[in-house]
């Protein structure tokens, strides 16, 4: 006979914002409902009524559900209750939880990348807040940060904070496992508007192409019209010396990153402070994504109560030619956009360009010059794009022509 | 119990008797005048004290001296905080005695207190006026004390001592140093836990005074913050504090990435709004989030070479620093929150112990919180109109005492952070389970979702609408909450009243249920 019971979630004395749930398929006395709550006095009614809908949508009349709740959010609660309900019913049926305009936003190819905060995709209590620290980007990872046994929970979680959950304007993404099961995560957040797919340990063209294939096949068969960009992560010395050709494998990469941790380890080194051991790999990789018109992302820093060192790693990072770095916690994404913005004299220099293109625009003028020296197109769109991350990073007021004297 | 009960001016309805005492309800801010004399305890005379050496045996000789029988009002204070080793000592000695029916006056209670159930427990203790947290929230919300429970602030204990409202018998002191004399102090000796300003107004008033120390000096005991000419007995004992356990979970710097960000939100309303000028002070207290606030208002004072006139504690190693680096004049301190604290409010002169008579006595001619221009205080819950809750939790038990909460919102601007829902729980509410604050004085809620100032500060409304803060109006903030949380459903609490909240003015501005367990 089939198993009859599953559980799914988190308990515990540290956990919050998730919840633990178990059911059991009975064979009578219709639906038992058994709610330990910490929020019981405000919203245990309405748990009640949750879970019912859960149950009847997927057409469970009899069966007992024990839900030890701290504080979980509905999505979490559902998320929690169909992935253990999948466990012992087969179904293609998803209980999705309301699509908020927010999390419809779509992405550009060339939007900043510089910070991107990973967020554990089984842990809901880091998801609440995470759009507030203001990252370029967030992750919700399906890979290392979950543990093997969850990774089939994380998916409904991940999916329906994907819907529901409002992370502010921050570009939202999500790291796939390896292999096949890098393959099936990617049922549970194309189509619900993920706008970059980070593929991890990325050392051939081959997987990419399979990723690739699939999410434009699901956006197909859904009749999405979004984009779905794709940002492998390079892990291994066999990844680096292929690392242009992941980055044209397909129009859809629009970005490069590293993961040093994981390269060292292959190189059989430790990682250290100075990053000497990763210098070459570091390089090639930012002369590969320049070579292929993508962005090239910097690793973690993994100190995080060492805001100092990270400082530092990122202005040999901006030096190196990075234009981002990856987060572990949210106190590190101002130090990060602090030491990417750019620095006074790269703003100074700016102004001049672009003012003298615009004066050279306002005049009809063909050829932009300040003073004697002639300025070539990519050199003036450089400029601009140091203006507008000035402004974003609040080192220049988005009115500065006003008040600009050459 | 025939209690008729009427709604104050705040529509709540709170009890006209309190322990078989008249109680008057909440009339508004400013709106009660007393019209009456203070207490006065007898008077005494030189002649009870031949030599002026007051010492006696023990704790419990003091005690049966001081004359403690039954139906007695016996108060403490919470100096050593959760170190306190000489509260529980003085009801076992009562209990041994088989007294009954004591009412217990601490300045506040601790979780190493919680021995005080058992005490109500044996028909010891009779009811508890004074915080009620942790264990002993949780017995009083219950239903299980005699009494009601009766929460004031640390100005409103004092008002109520000064007016006769609460008369105290015996008064128990716990001094880190005192000579036999009586005269004492906190900052110094094996257990110096900083000030004894709770216990000022039990010094003046009450009908005994017990000083209880474990570092007796000869006369004179300098500094004497309590003064011998008000003592009856001097208690050596080994040991009455732990002054390490002053330091409690809250006085280190918040890691919460959520709780940065709103304290960094705060101070940076501070300093667009004009706050934080030359000569400026502020009040932050203890608390992760409060701490943060300090250490952001540091960075930013010394960008831009601004120094405060003072700052009030409770100190800690934080506003020490400050202190120390020339950024505040003065700490004006009504307790030490960390041993920094003792030690600079010791060695220096600029560190000043006051009591809840000068910071916070209502029924005073004025108090020093008149004088801060920003305080950071804390909630567990606020309404529509700003009204405030820091006592229950939303489920109806009591969580918090008041402290020096009620007393500062008489500062100038008046600032709450707090994060917009805990867990799933909104903190933006229709109605407060207990309101400890009218809302009319406060003037600013801080989240990390949205700022929402009392449309009565047009001032402050209109110095940060041009900036990039995110200015809402509460109802969009409650609003915000409620569509990622759900609407909350209506606690049930029962009919019968366990606590009264007093107002600074002794007045009752709300009443506590049972909790239905």
């Amino acid at each position: 006979m089939k198993e009859q019971r599953a559980v799914a979630g988190n308990r515990g004395a540290d956990v919050r914002s998730d919840c633990y749930v178990e059911i059991e398929l009975t064979n009578s006395g219709g639906i038992r409902l058994e709610i330990q709550s910490k929020v019981a006095v405000l919203f245990g009614e309405s748990i009640r009524q949750l879970i019912r809908e859960v149950l009847r949508f997927f057409k469970i009349e009899t069966a007992q559900v024990t839900l030890e709740d701290s504080g979980a959010l509905p999505f979490v609660i559902t998320a929690r209750l169909e992935a253990a309900i999948k466990q012992i019913i087969p179904t293609d049926r998803e209980f999705l939880p309301e699509l908020l305009p927010e999390n419809t936003v779509t992405t550009t190819r060339d939007r900043y990348r510089r910070s991107r905060l990973y967020l554990p995709g089984n842990t809901p209590k880091l998801f609440i807040n995470a759009g507030l620290h203001k990252a370029d980007g967030i992750i919700l990872d399906l890979e290392d940060s979950v543990a093997p046994a969850k990774k089939d929970e994380a998916r409904y979680l991940v999916r329906n904070a994907l819907r529901t959950n409002n992370f502010y304007g921050c570009e939202r993404m999500v790291r796939i496992n390896q292999g096949e099961r890098g393959l099936a995560d990617l049922d549970f957040v194309v189509p619900h508007y993920a706008n970059v797919i980070l593929v991890p340990k990325c050392e051939d063209t081959d997987y990419l192409s399979q990723i690739d294939q699939k999410v434009q096949a699901i956006k197909k068969a859904k009749g999405l019209d979004y984009p779905v960009y794709l940002m492998p992560i390079i892990e291994s010395a066999k990844g680096v010396l292929m690392a242009y050709e992941i980055a044209t494998a397909s129009p859809n990469v629009v970005a490069l990153a590293i993961g040093l941790e994981d390269y060292t380890a292959d190189l059989g080194t430790q990682r250290t402070r100075e990053g000497s051991e990763s210098f070459f790999a570091r390089s090639s990789l930012v002369n590969a994504a320049r070579a292929a018109g993508v962005q090239a992302i910097d690793s973690v820093f993994s100190d995080v109560g060492d805001q100092e060192g990270l400082r530092q790693t990122v202005m040999e990072s901006k030096a190196l030619g990075f234009e981002g770095m990856g987060c572990i916690h949210p106190r590190q994404v101002p130090v990060i956009h602090d030491a990417f913005a750019p620095t006074d004299a790269e703003i100074e220099k700016a102004q001049k360009i672009v003012s003298a293109f615009i004066e050279a625009e306002q005049k009809g003028l063909g050829v932009v010059a300040l003073g004697s020296k002639m300025i070539d197109p990519p050199v003036v769109k450089r400029a601009q794009k140091t203006i507008a991350m000035a402004i974003d990073s609040g080192r220049l007021p988005e009115n500065w022509r006003a008040t600009y004297e050459q | 119990m025939n209690n008729k009960l009427v709604k104050n001016a705040l529509g709540r309805l709170v009890p006209t008797e309190v322990n078989g005492k008249k109680a008057v309800p909440f009339k508004g801010v400013g709106k009660y005048k007393p019209d009456y004399r203070k207490y006065a305890p007898p008077v005494a005379t030189m002649a009870d004290f031949p030599s002026g050496d007051k010492r006696v045996k023990d704790l419990k000789t003091a005690l049966l001296k001081a004359g403690i029988k039954d139906g007695m009002t016996i108060s403490t204070h919470h100096h050593f905080r959760d170190g306190d080793l000489v509260a529980v000592q003085i009801f076992r000695i009562a209990a041994e005695l088989g007294i009954k029916d004591l009412v217990w006056f601490p300045s506040a209670s601790f979780p190493c207190q919680a021995e005080m159930i058992d005490f109500m427990e044996n028909g010891t203790i009779h009811h508890i006026e004074g915080s009620l947290n942790g264990p002993l929230g949780r017995y009083c919300s219950e239903g299980k004390m005699k009494g009601m429970g009766v929460l004031r602030s640390h100005g409103g204990r004092f008002q109520a001592v000064q007016d006769g409202e609460v008369v105290i018998d015996i008064a128990v002191i716990a001094a880190p140093t005192a000579d036999p004399f009586g005269n004492a102090n906190g900052v110094e000796g094996p257990s110096a836990c900083g000030l004894l300003g709770f216990a000022l107004a039990d010094s003046q008033y009450a009908h005994k005074v017990i000083v209880v120390t474990d570092n007796l000096v000869d006369f004179p005991c300098i500094p004497w913050q309590i003064q011998g000419n008000y003592v009856d007995y001097v208690v050596e004992m080994d040991k009455i504090g732990e002054p390490e356990k002053i330091v409690s979970g809250t006085t280190k710097i918040t890691k919460s990435p959520d709780r940065l960000l709103i304290a960094e939100m705060t101070a940076q309303l501070c300093l667009e709004a004009g706050l934080i000028r030359d000569g400026f002070s502020f009040q932050a207290g203890a608390g992760g989030t409060s701490l943060a606030i300090t250490y952001y208002f540091e960075q930013m004072m010394r960008e831009k070479s601004i120094k405060a006139r003072f700052a009030r504690g409770g100190s800690n190693q934080y506003l020490v620093k400050m202190l120390e680096e020339g950024l505040v004049d003065y700490i004006l301190d009504g307790q030490t929150f960390d041993l920094e604290g003792v030690r600079s409010m010791r060695d220096n002169p600029r560190h000043r112990d006051t009591s809840p008579f000068t910071s916070y006595n209502y029924h005073g001619k004025g108090n020093f919180a008149q004088f801060v221009d920003i305080v950071i205080l804390g909630a567990t819950e606020v309404d529509l109109d700003f009204n405030a809750n820091v006592n229950t939790h939303s489920d109806g038990y009591l969580l918090h005492g008041i402290g020096g909460w009620q007393n500062c919102l008489f500062s100038k601007t008046v600032i709450l952070p707090i994060p917009l829902f805990r867990d799933r729980i909104p903190v933006i509410r229709d109605a407060v389970t207990t309101i400890t604050g009218p809302g009319e004085l406060i003037d600013v809620i801080v989240t990390e979702r949205g700022i929402a100032i009392n449309p009565k500060r047009k001032d402050l409304l209109k110095a940060l609408k041009n900036t990039k803060l995110p200015l809402k109006t509460i109802q969009e903030l409650k609003d915000e909450a409620e569509k990622i949380c759900g609407i909350p459903e209506k606690p049930k609490l029962g009919e019968e009243i366990v606590a009264v909240i007093k107002w600074v003015d002794g007045t009752i501005i709300d009443a506590v249920r049972r909790v239905i367990v």
